[in-house]
């Protein structure tokens, strides 16, 4: 029974795919490049983060957020202010005229620290922050919204208009957030250097512990009773609710999720790259997080983190060699991503690799119960499965779903 | 905060910021106009919407400019020509991109988004590798220079007047168009029930192709009037696309007068609240009502009273 239990979370596909990519994170990646191309790899797994929340949220629930830079944003500020707060004792910032505030404080003839600063001080609350602050927030955005039945298209109109909220406001409050700066120069954590080499490999191994932590959550959702409702929800939202599930607590629950997963991203990021700016929680950041998840395939949480990697990849060699295409680039990607392959790099791999995959990579024939089969096979053919021929019907599902009524089905007009 | 202001100079006050926020209302309407046909009655998320807008902003500024060199004698009128060639110009591009992309992604909402989103990131680099990163400004000719006194302490500057006239003009353009005319029927009667409007003889596809081109259309009419105001620059559009969309939806998509109420309620608040507090604030405090309005009453000010 133990045994099945397992080999449901996670089967043999799966445990390749981990495999592999756990190979190419903390093996060969760490071998072949040096510190600073690592670190700018860490930078990017940040962002898988968000993918992967994106992936459950959007892939499997059905809610398109364009606001996710809001809460890889405040995880990031979360962390930033508590490195700042550190890299600001009296003694480094004695030449201000308020020795012992951060420097863009003094700046704004700001003369104490702000009463919402102060719990910052604490490694330990600033770290129950980075998760709880966002998520926090989610909850509240999602409570307001799918309780009143919001949501498709304009949820995500209204998660940007919040996205954009708060970049404004933290550009707007520059004494108390930076400005359009950000909070910069930050230099240790506890007292250890994070700006040494030796200091960024740590990081972005624990970046990539935190990466899988986050991922066999997401597996283990995904091959719960849990991952099948979110789909169901995704694919006919009026026969879940009618079978008396409350969608809205299922959709609460998944977009606090991808919170709570952003901001990990967020505190990475602040953590690697040394500062955190408003430009990476406005729109236009949050809408690149979408389509990082949808060039890796927004069914696939795996894909999730090659998506991320090889969009961000291209940007740099793009916008080292040649600035001025990027922006076709990404324009074409998004275009192309969305009419030719909307089910990512991973629809790609499911149809003209997997088929040619060894046999030990499939696994033997399984002796499954034909009960089982009955039993399992209608909820599970949206998961992303070996054979070809269900690769088919998840891109048939994918298109179903958005019913073609759910703009109006999106907001309740009673 | 009122103390250091006489009662007079308070009423001129509000007065002033009330016009400027009229031609921020103006702005907002003409850009909601074309972005209520294409998403309220079409039902597609067109995240280009803006980049239209400078579509027509720039045939504008170039039209001033050919005016300039060609037919100095004629730079009186050439707004007008350049208004009917922003029309054109984005009318076309609309319905190409409606062709090429909008048609295949009706089924899919989200995913229009997403491409439109591409598109838009293809016409910013576009625009900035044809007219460069600065912004451009137009000459105004000289009619629509000043301002006019209402009072001793209120003046109202021309070109706002001007661009207040044109929204009004466009408002009942499109409301005559949507509302009164056989096309617009017949737009209305493929958004309630595709497969039957096609029954009955409308040809839909046809009818999706325009109504996209027409809301372009606007859009580029309201970059026209927008150079009136403001200078152009390659992301000028995206500045505004957020603003927009919450006009809209506050306004209830399907309801014309909503838009326009809703629009007339964002622009006011924001620059009354500009006054007071910092630009950014305002703008905060503005977004953050309307969000929080509409997770009270999610289908907007003005909702039709459909059945689905």
């Amino acid at each position: 029974m133990q045994e099945r239990a397992k080999a449901l979370f996670m089967p043999r596909q799966d445990l390749i795919g981990f495999a592999v990519l756990a190979l190419i994170l903390i093996v060969i990646l760490p071998l072949i490049l040096d510190v600073f191309r690592l670190n700018l790899v860490g930078k990017y797994l940040t962002y898988s983060f968000v993918a992967l929340g994106l992936v459950l949220c959007w892939g499997y629930g059905g809610i398109l957020s364009l606001g996710q830079g809001l809460f890889f944003g405040l995880g990031g500020y979360c962390m930033a202010m508590f490195l700042k707060l550190e890299a600001s004792d009296p003694v480094s910032t004695k030449i201000q005229s308020t020795p012992g505030i951060p420097d863009f404080m003094d700046w704004n003839q700001i003369t104490a620290i702000p009463w919402w600063w102060q719990p910052f001080n604490s490694l330990t609350l600033s770290l129950i922050a980075v998760v709880l602050v966002p998520t926090l927030f989610a909850f509240i955005i999602s409570v307001a919204m799918f309780k009143r039945r919001v949501g498709g298209v304009y949820f995500a109109i209204i998660t940007q208009a919040l996205a954009a909220i708060l970049t404004i406001l933290i550009i707007g409050q520059q004494g108390y957030t930076g400005g359009v700066n950000g909070i910069t120069d930050l230099r240790t954590l506890l007292g250890w250097d994070i700006r040494s080499d030796n200091a960024k490999l740590v990081l972005y191994f624990v970046n990539c512990i935190l990466l899988f932590g986050c991922l066999l959550i997401a597996q283990f959702i995904r091959k719960n009773k849990l991952g099948r409702i979110l789909v169901a929800m995704r694919d006919r939202e009026e026969r879940v609710r009618f079978s008396g599930y409350d969608v809205a607590n299922f959709k609460i629950f998944v977009f606090c999720l991808a919170a709570a997963i952003s901001s990990v991203g967020g505190a990475m990021f602040t953590l690697q790259v040394g500062f955190m700016s408003p430009s990476f929680v406005g729109i236009v950041p949050s809408i690149e997080m979408v389509i990082f998840c949808a060039v890796g395939g927004r069914l696939s949480i795996l894909g999730a983190v090659y998506g991320s990697l090889l969009v961000n990849w291209a940007k740099t060699s793009f916008s080292e060699s040649f600035p001025e295409l990027w922006l076709f680039a990404m324009g074409a990607l998004f275009i192309g991503v969305v009419m030719a392959f909307p089910n990512g790099l991973a629809s790609l791999f499911l149809r003209y690799i997997e088929p040619y995959l060894p046999a030990w990579y499939h696994g033997k024939a399984k002796p499954v119960q034909p009960a089982e089969v009955v039993e399992k096979a209608p909820l599970t053919s949206t998961d992303t499965q070996p054979e070809t021929a269900t690769s088919k019907s998840t891109e048939k599902q994918s298109d179903e779903t958005v019913p073609v009524n759910s703009l109006e089905g999106g907001v309740y007009v009673d | 905060m009122f103390d250091e202001y006489t009662m007079s100079e308070l009423t001129s006050i509000l007065a002033m910021q009330g016009f400027a926020g009229l031609i921020l209302f103006s702005v907002l309407v003409l850009m909601a106009l074309g972005l209520a046909i294409i998403f309220g009655q079409m039902g597609v998320i067109n995240m280009a919407h803006g980049e239209f807008m400078i579509l027509g902003a720039y045939v504008t500024y170039l039209t001033a400019k050919l005016f300039e060199t060609y037919l100095p004698s004629l730079f009186d009128g050439y707004f007008f020509v350049a208004m009917g060639l922003a029309f054109l110009a984005s009318f076309a591009l609309g319905v190409l991109v409606e062709w090429c992309m909008i048609r295949f992604l009706f089924k899919r909402p989200l995913d229009t988004l997403l491409a439109t989103w591409g598109l838009s990131l293809i016409l910013q680099q576009l625009y900035r590798t044809i007219f460069g990163a600065r912004e451009v400004g137009v000459t105004l000719p000289d009619w629509m220079m000043g301002s006019y006194p209402l009072s001793e302490t209120i003046e109202v500057p021309i070109n706002g007047i001007f661009v207040m006239v044109l929204t009004l003009f466009i408002s009942l353009c499109v409301y005559l168009l949507m509302f009164r005319s056989r096309w617009g029927k017949q737009v209305r009667a493929v958004v309630l029930n595709r497969p039957m409007a096609g029954a009955v003889g409308i040809n839909t596809e046809k009818i999706d192709r325009y109504t996209f081109g027409i809301g372009c259309g606007v859009a580029g009419v309201a970059g026209s009037a927008f150079t009136m105001i403001g200078s152009t620059g390659p992301t000028s559009g995206q500045l505004y696309i957020v603003d927009t969309f919450l006009v809209v939806v506050f306004g209830g998509a399907q309801s014309l007068l909503g838009t326009i109420a809703s629009a007339f309620t964002i622009s006011q608040s924001q620059s009354t609240l500009e006054f007071f507090l910092s630009g950014s604030m305002a703008k905060v405090i503005t977004l953050l009502l309307v969000v929080g309005i509409l997770m009270l009453r999610p289908q907007g000010l003005f909702a039709l009273k459909i059945r689905h």
